[in-house]
């Protein structure tokens, strides 16, 4: 780097710290649903689908949550938010 | 028993192979009998890091098959006789390994190695959870930026969830994070996530920090682990990390910036 770079780079915004911020949000979601079992994506959809044989939802008026317990309890949490009529 | 060692990442080019190739040299040349296996079937590549590429007779498939013994498959290190190597088949079956064939071939493997290395291949196929089920320490590769980052943290998850020990409700496999690829002067400049940064993100203990080196594509030109060059920073800095699985402690070296001369500061390097 010469003398001239130094000046240049000083003034540069601090992309690492972009990145770490970036990194600490998904890291974080990630983890969430570390512990969730492989099915859940799918039989998420699929339960969306037998809804809506009935009921017009969107994708984001459905969340489904496995949420552990201790004492090997396990405990599916679904919402759903009906439209208006 | 042999200690069962996976070196993953998750993602790609981030130096599984060149890391795997280094440590388990740097534990035979401390007197640990080692052995390294390539789990990339299908794309070879750790015969040729270790300069033993024209030797390949047999392959890991082989001896799970039961087409060749070990003794037949493994590989003998040119400059340490306590370092043996087992070459990845070039087939492209993926349902090549199974955790029956694996574990049969790890639990003959422990009985006279010290040491198991698996340098697993990318992803998160079968090639690369058979390397870490069996493992009972992982070396998390990663690299200074972000999807290196994400993808550890997603093959931490894997470790705390698919691995043997996890299925069996063992001792957790030990892991570790292996920093490689920095360079501490764009980490100055604010351009590069710090070791300190990545620490923090994956919340696991340090093994070691490579710097960006010139050594490493000479060494993998040559088929000669980078560790064997002990003029190198990398080949040093791999020889740190070695000491520190082995339970040493050892300061870090090669994080800070170098100092440049005057001269070098005003006219560039």
């Amino acid at each position: 780097m010469s003398l001239l770079d130094y000046f240049k780079s000083s003034k540069k915004s601090n992309t690492a710290a972009t990145a770490k911020e970036r990194l600490q949000i998904i890291v974080a979601h990630q983890r969430s649903q570390r512990g969730d079992p492989d099915y859940l994506p799918m039989m998420k959809q699929e339960i969306i689908e037998v809804i809506r044989k009935y009921v017009h939802v969107e994708e984001e008026q459905v969340s489904v949550a496995m949420d552990q317990n201790d004492d090997n309890l396990s405990v599916l949490e679904l919402n759903i938010t009906l439209p208006d009529r | 028993m042999a200690q069962i060692i996976v070196v993953t990442s998750g993602k790609g080019g981030v130096g599984k192979t060149t890391s795997s190739a280094a440590i388990a040299t740097g534990l035979a040349l401390k007197g640990h009998k080692t052995v390294v296996i390539d789990f990339d079937i299908g794309l070879r590549n750790l015969d040729l890091i270790m300069g033993c590429e024209r030797r390949v007779v047999y392959d890991f498939v082989n001896v799970i098959n039961g087409e060749a013994n070990l003794n037949q498959a493994l590989i003998k290190d040119k400059r340490c006789d306590k370092l043996f190597v087992l070459p990845a088949s070039q087939t492209r079956d993926k349902d090549a390994l199974t955790k029956e064939g694996v574990g049969k071939v790890l639990e003959d493997l422990s009985k006279d190695f010290d040491y198991i290395l698996c340098d697993s291949p990318a992803g998160i196929e079968t090639g690369a959870m058979m390397a870490l089920y069996f493992a009972d320490t992982a070396i998390v590769t990663t690299n200074p930026e972000v999807s290196s980052v994400r993808d550890s943290d997603r093959i931490l998850g894997m470790l705390q969830s698919r691995s043997r020990r996890a299925e069996q409700s063992l001792e957790p496999v030990k892991e570790f994070l292996l920093l490689t690829r920095y360079a501490p002067n764009r980490v100055k400049t604010g351009e590069m996530l710090s070791v300190e940064d990545v620490k923090e993100i994956l919340a696991i203990p340090l093994l070691g920090v490579i710097p960006e080196s010139q050594s490493v594509l000479k060494a993998s030109n040559s088929g000669v682990p980078v560790i064997v060059d002990q003029q190198s920073d990398a080949g040093q800095a791999y020889s740190d990390a070695v000491a520190r699985l082995l339970g040493d402690e050892v300061p870090l070296r090669f994080v800070n910036e170098e100092k440049k001369g005057i001269l070098k500061r005003i006219f560039g390097s």
